[in-house]
């Protein structure tokens, strides 16, 4: 936006999952993106990516690797992040169907139930109206994927299935999705990401 | 890919290339009972993948292997969340009809059991759920993905803990890869009769420069240096069969594995992840197996 010469610099959480997806999209439309692994990477970017994958082996490198601590102050501090899939789930202050001491960076007000439609041959695509990321249908790939079972009053739903499961949440600079957008040719999430990452940059 | 209807639609190409797509850089582990599963899940597995004997006991101990029993896979479904891959013999497709039924999240059609059909694979484009196959080449990856795979692991050498098979195949899949990118568009025709694969995926190899579906490797991997060279040779992750579940320390090395799998490319982690690990898996050299033992050579 206005204040912002430069290209906006972000960063896609490297630790596990369908990272080099998000950084062909990003790279697409713009962006200047580093794959993120430590804490000096994180410091660098203005915005975040939280990849599809499997939730719980990425909190556990988080962990192990020092990440947590700063993606969660990070996020406190307002810092842009786009979840998909595995990235909801870390977004998620409580989830639901984790396994014993999983835990999430947290940030958005939902109950998130992992693995809510069961194994992998009740995985699906389908089409989804987003009207907050304007008209035409949003491809959706939905992959062992998580839903937002319950709603706190800070977030708002972007979308939801046709039986009224909540799979789209935003809240601040927080955006979080059940479904992979960057595996469908649909980038006006990514759009909004950063469109969020250089309105703050600019402030 | 196959782009149908606007409605809800299970079972597409997409949606079964997806889940792979999900497991890059990381470890899939091999498991015979529900504890070395939670072991698995515990030290951070993306998968694991459920069968009676680990590669090194059925070499060891010879016979006809097969499925395993649907027990075994639904008790280990049931002590873990993250995905539970099965393997069907070559060309087994009944068997696959089994696992499918058992709602695995991922079918292995896997060299590593003892084929049923010397002729034909399994047509996966038959089923819902998706597969994993073995290859030792672009062309054998190739056709199994012309049959319907979604997903590719270099075959290696199961059950040796000697990884030069698994570097061989990646090498070789690789540089085929980069020799397709550098051919001009008339000599495809000739590149695909040689690859013995379509000419429709040759030359959508020839033009993106990569696979369309994610490769894993297999076959050998033993420690996370192991692991480490797989992915700087181009792995998108790791399989690892007996290599866990017959060392010393099965919840330390398998923790250790997948830290050395996300940083892949720092050799100070790598090094930190190595200590300590108790003893590595006995293993064999591939080259003091006779021919007939070799695994790596079925499947064609």
């Amino acid at each position: 936006m206005a204040g912002s010469s430069a290209a906006p610099r972000v960063g896609v959480l490297a630790l596990q999952g369908d990272v080099r997806e998000h950084v062909a999209l990003l790279s697409s439309l713009g962006a200047d993106v580093v794959p993120v692994r430590r804490p000096s990477e994180l410091a660098s970017v203005d915005g975040l990516v939280l990849p599809g994958g499997e939730s719980t082996v990425i909190d556990k490198l988080a962990t192990t690797f020092g990440m947590r601590d700063p993606v969660r102050a990070a996020i406190a501090d307002g810092l842009p992040v786009l979840g998909t899939c595995a990235g909801l789930i870390l977004l998620a202050e409580r989830i639901e169907d984790g396994i014993p001491g999983q835990r999430t960076f947290g940030g958005l007000d939902v109950t998130v139930r992992r693995n809510a439609f069961g194994s992998q041959l009740d995985s699906f695509e389908t089409e989804l109206d987003v009207p907050a990321i304007g008209p035409g249908p949003v491809r959706a790939a939905f992959i062992r994927a998580p839903v937002v079972s319950e709603m706190g009053p800070a977030a708002r739903s972007l979308a939801r299935l046709a039986d009224g499961t909540v799979v789209a949440v935003e809240q601040g600079n927080l955006l979080g999705l059940s479904f992979h957008p960057e595996m469908t040719g649909e980038s006006r999430f990514h759009r909004r990401f950063l469109d969020t990452v250089s309105t703050r940059t600019a402030d | 890919m196959t782009e149908t209807s606007s409605s809800s639609e299970t079972g597409s190409t997409r949606v079964k290339r997806g889940l792979a797509e999900m497991l890059k850089g990381g470890v899939i582990m091999d498991v015979v009972t529900p504890e070395q599963a939670r072991i698995a899940e515990d030290a951070g597995a993306v998968a694991v993948m459920a069968l009676e004997r680990v590669p090194a006991d059925i070499r060891a101990q010879g016979g006809v292997a097969r499925m395993s029993d649907p027990d075994l896979i639904e008790a280990i479904i049931a002590e873990v969340s993250i995905p539970v891959m099965a393997k069907a013999r070559i060309g087994h497709f009944v068997e696959a009809q089994v696992l499918q039924a058992l709602d695995v999240d991922y079918i292995d059609e896997s060299e590593v059991l003892s084929p049923a059909d010397y002729v034909n694979h399994i047509d996966k484009w038959a089923f819902t759920v998706p597969f994993v196959c073995g290859a030792t080449n672009l062309g054998e990856a190739l056709r199994r993905i012309n049959e319907g795979a979604a997903m590719i692991r270099s075959k290696g050498e199961a059950g040796t803990g000697d990884v030069s098979e698994a570097t061989k195949h990646i090498r070789t899949i690789g540089a085929e890869v980069r020799a397709l990118t550098a051919l001009s568009k008339d000599e495809l025709y000739v590149a695909a009769k040689e690859l013995q694969a379509p000419y429709e995926l040759v030359a959508e190899i020839a033009a993106t420069g990569k696979l369309p579906v994610v490769l894993f490797t297999a076959g050998g991997v033993a420690t996370p240096a192991d692991a480490a060279l797989m992915m700087q040779l181009g792995a998108d992750g790791v399989f690892v069969g007996s290599g866990i579940f017959k060392s010393g320390n099965p919840e330390q090395r398998a923790a250790a594995i997948v830290k050395a799998t996300t940083f892949f490319d720092d050799p100070a982690e790598i090094t930190a992840a190595s200590r300590g690990l108790g003893e590595a898996m006995v293993g064999i050299n591939v080259a003091d197996l006779a021919a007939p033992h070799r695994l790596a050579e079925r499947g064609w």
